[in-house]
C-alpha cells in the first residue's frame, strides 16, 4: 500500500508546471488535492514517473464574480467552494451538491479541478458543470482554450484534456432569478460516491416552465443534458402532475444506463426515476434557488 | 522549483505541534508515516491508506486532513498538529472525557481520528444534532463500537461544553 517511486516537482509558477507537463506528458501526474491520485498511487493503480504538485502555484484557488460569470480556480478546495458566499448566491446548485461530496477531511483537500479532470461517472461536480453550462479553461505551454462542460466529458474517466494540458479555472454563467435548481442523490452512506444523482433546474414564468436542465450522475458513463426529459417539462404548468409521470416514463428510452458492476441496469433506471420525482416535487419550493 | 530524481530525498522544514522540525524525506512517503516513524508521534494511526477510514487524520494549517493522502514532502513549510499534543484543547478535552464516560471506544484504533474530526465539528457548531454528528463522522470507520456510543459521546461533549463558558478549561 505504498506508492511506487516517482520524481517529485513542485513548481512555483504556472509556466514551469506547463513546461514540465509538456516534457513528460503521459508519464506525469498533476497532484492537486491528491484525494484520488494518492489512493490510486497507494493501490498502484497509478504509477506516474513524475508527480507535478500544483499546490505552490499562486492564484489557482480564487473564487470571483466577473460580470455575469462566476469564476472558480481549479485548485479551490471542495470545502472552500461549499462555504463560499459567492457560490451560495450565484451557483446554489454547487453548494447543494457539494454537501454530498465525500467527507469533511477529504473536502478540506480535494479540489474542483481534480474532480473534473478525474471524471468519475458517479461524481457530483461534473454533472453540475454540465447542468450549469460551465466552461472549463485549459492551459498548455502552447496556449489556452476553453471547453464547454458538455464537450469536456467523454466517457468513464475520459475527458477532452490533452496530456500536456492543465485545468486552470472554471467559468460558470450566473442564472437569472427565475431559475430554481435542486440536487438529489442516493448513496449507501452520506459522503460515499453516489449510486445515482440528479442536478435539475427549471426557469419559471409564473407557473409555466420556460426552460429546464436535467443531468444525471452515476447512471450513464458520463454526464449529459437529457434534452427529451427537459422538453417534457418545458411549456407545462408546474401544478400539472401529469408531467412528471410522462417524464419518468421517457427516462426508460432516453437513458443509456451503465451496465455491469454491483447494480443491474434496471436498478439504475429505478433510481433515476425516483430522483426525478424528488427533484420535481422540490423544485418549485420558493425558498430554494 | 523543487525537482528530484528517483532516489533523492528532499529536505523539508515544518512545524509539528509547535516545534520546528527539519528532515529529509523520500517523495513517496506519506505524512502520517513520517509523523509516526520519523518523529515518533504515534497518536495518528494508519488503517486503509486510501482515504476511507479516517484513522490517520491530522490537522494541517488548521484543517483536518487525511495523513495518508498527503505526502510528507507536501508538508514543507506547513503547521501540523496531531492528536498527541491536543489534550489541552477545550474541545478535545471535552471529547476525551465524554468518550470515556460513554464507553465510545473499545480497541481505540479509530479514536484519535474520531476525536479530531468531532473537535472540528464542535468548533464550527457547538450544538450539533445527532444527524449533523453522523454526517461529520461519516468518513471515520469504527470496527468495534457500532457508532451509537460515539454519537452519544459527541453529544455529551457538546452539552458539557455548553455548560462551561468558552475559553475556560473543563475541570479535569
Ligand atoms: C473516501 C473518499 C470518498 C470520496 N467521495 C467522493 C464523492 O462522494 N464524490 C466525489 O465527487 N468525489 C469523491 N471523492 C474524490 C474527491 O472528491 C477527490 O478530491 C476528487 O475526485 C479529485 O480531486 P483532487 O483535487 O483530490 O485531485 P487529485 O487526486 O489531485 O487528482 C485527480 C486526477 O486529476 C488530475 N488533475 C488534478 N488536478 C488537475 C488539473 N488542475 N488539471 C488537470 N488534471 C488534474 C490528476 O493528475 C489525477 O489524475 C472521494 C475521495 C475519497 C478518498
Ligand atoms: S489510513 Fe488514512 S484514511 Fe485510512
Ligand atoms: S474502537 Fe475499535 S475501531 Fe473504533
Amino acid at each position: 500500500m505504498k506508492p511506487a517511486r516517482f520524481e517529485y516537482a513542485r513548481p512555483t509558477n504556472l509556466v514551469d508546471a506547463l513546461i514540465l507537463l509538456r516534457d513528460h506528458r503521459d508519464d506525469a501526474a498533476i497532484l492537486s488535492g491528491g484525494q484520488s491520485l494518492v489512493p490510486m498511487m497507494n493501490l498502484r493503480v497509478a504509477s506516474p514517473q513524475i508527480v507535478i504538485d500544483i499546490n505552490s502555484i499562486p492564484d489557482m484557488d480564487e473564487i470571483a464574480i466577473d460580470g455575469s460569470t462566476l469564476q472558480i480556480g481549479a485548485r479551490s478546495r471542495h470545502n472552500d467552494v461549499l462555504r463560499s458566499k459567492l457560490v451560495q448566491q450565484h451557483a446554489p446548485l454547487l453548494s447543494m451538491a457539494l454537501q454530498n461530496v465525500a467527507h469533511e477531511a477529504i473536502r478540506n483537500r480535494g479540489t474542483l479541478g481534480g474532480s473534473l479532470a478525474l471524471a468519475d461517472p458517479a461524481a457530483e461536480m461534473p454533472a453540475c458543470m454540465v447542468c450549469l453550462g460551465a466552461e472549463i479553461v485549459l492551459r498548455s505551454a502552447d496556449g489556452s482554450r476553453s471547453v464547454a462542460a458538455a464537450d469536456f466529458f467523454r466517457g468513464i474517466y475520459d475527458t477532452a484534456l490533452e496530456p500536456d494540458e492543465l485545468i486552470t479555472s472554471i467559468r460558470i454563467p450566473v442564472f437569472s432569478a427565475d431559475w430554481r435548481f435542486v440536487f438529489h442523490e442516493i448513496a449507501r452512506r452520506h459522503g460515499d460516491f453516489a449510486l445515482a444523482g440528479l442536478a435539475f433546474g427549471r426557469q419559471y414564468n409564473g407557473e409555466i416552465v420556460q426552460d429546464c436542465r436535467a443531468v444525471f450522475l452515476g447512471v450513464e458513463a458520463f454526464p449529459r443534458r437529457l434534452i427529451e426529459i427537459e422538453q417534457a417539462f418545458i411549456g407545462t404548468n408546474l401544478n400539472d402532475r401529469g408531467t412528471i409521470e410522462k417524464a419518468d416514463q421517457l427516462l426508460a428510452s432516453s437513458l443509456d444506463c451503465l451496465e455491469g458492476g454491483e447494480y443491474p441496469t434496471e436498478y439504475r433506471l429505478h433510481l433515476a426515476q425516483q430522483l426525478l420525482v424528488r427533484c420535481d416535487s422540490e423544485a418549485f419550493d420558493e425558498n430554494r434557488r | 522549483m523543487n525537482n528530484t530524481s528517483l532516489d533523492d530525498t528532499i529536505a523539508i522544514s515544518l512545524s509539528v505541534n509547535g516545534t520546528n522540525v527539519s528532515a529529509r524525506v523520500s517523495p513517496r512517503g506519506s505524512l502520517v508515516d513520517f509523523l509516526r516513524h520519523g518523529l515518533g508521534l504515534t497518536g495518528s494511526h494508519v488503517g486503509c491508506e486510501h482515504g476511507v477510514c479516517g484513522a490517520c487524520n491530522v490537522i494541517v494549517e488548521g484543517r483536518v486532513v487525511r495523513g495518508c493522502l498527503m505526502l510528507a514532502v507536501q508538508a514543507d513549510g506547513a503547521q501540523i498538529t496531531t492528536i498527541d499534543s491536543m489534550s489541552p484543547d477545550r474541545y478535545v478535552l471535552a471529547l476525551q472525557q465524554a468518550f470515556y464516560e460513554r464507553a465510545a471506544l473499545q480497541c481505540g484504533f479509530c479514536t484519535s481520528g474520531m476525536i479530531l474530526q468531532a473537535a472540528e465539528l464542535l468548533r464550527r457548531n457547538e450544538t450539533p444534532t445527532r444527524e449533523e454528528i453522523r454526517d461529520a463522522l461519516s468518513g471515520n470507520y469504527c470496527r468495534c463500537t457500532g457508532y451509537h456510543a460515539i454519537v452519544d459521546a459527541v453529544q455529551t461533549a457538546s452539552h458539557a461544553l455548553n455548560a462551561t463558558p468558552s475559553g475556560n478549561r473543563l475541570p479535569g
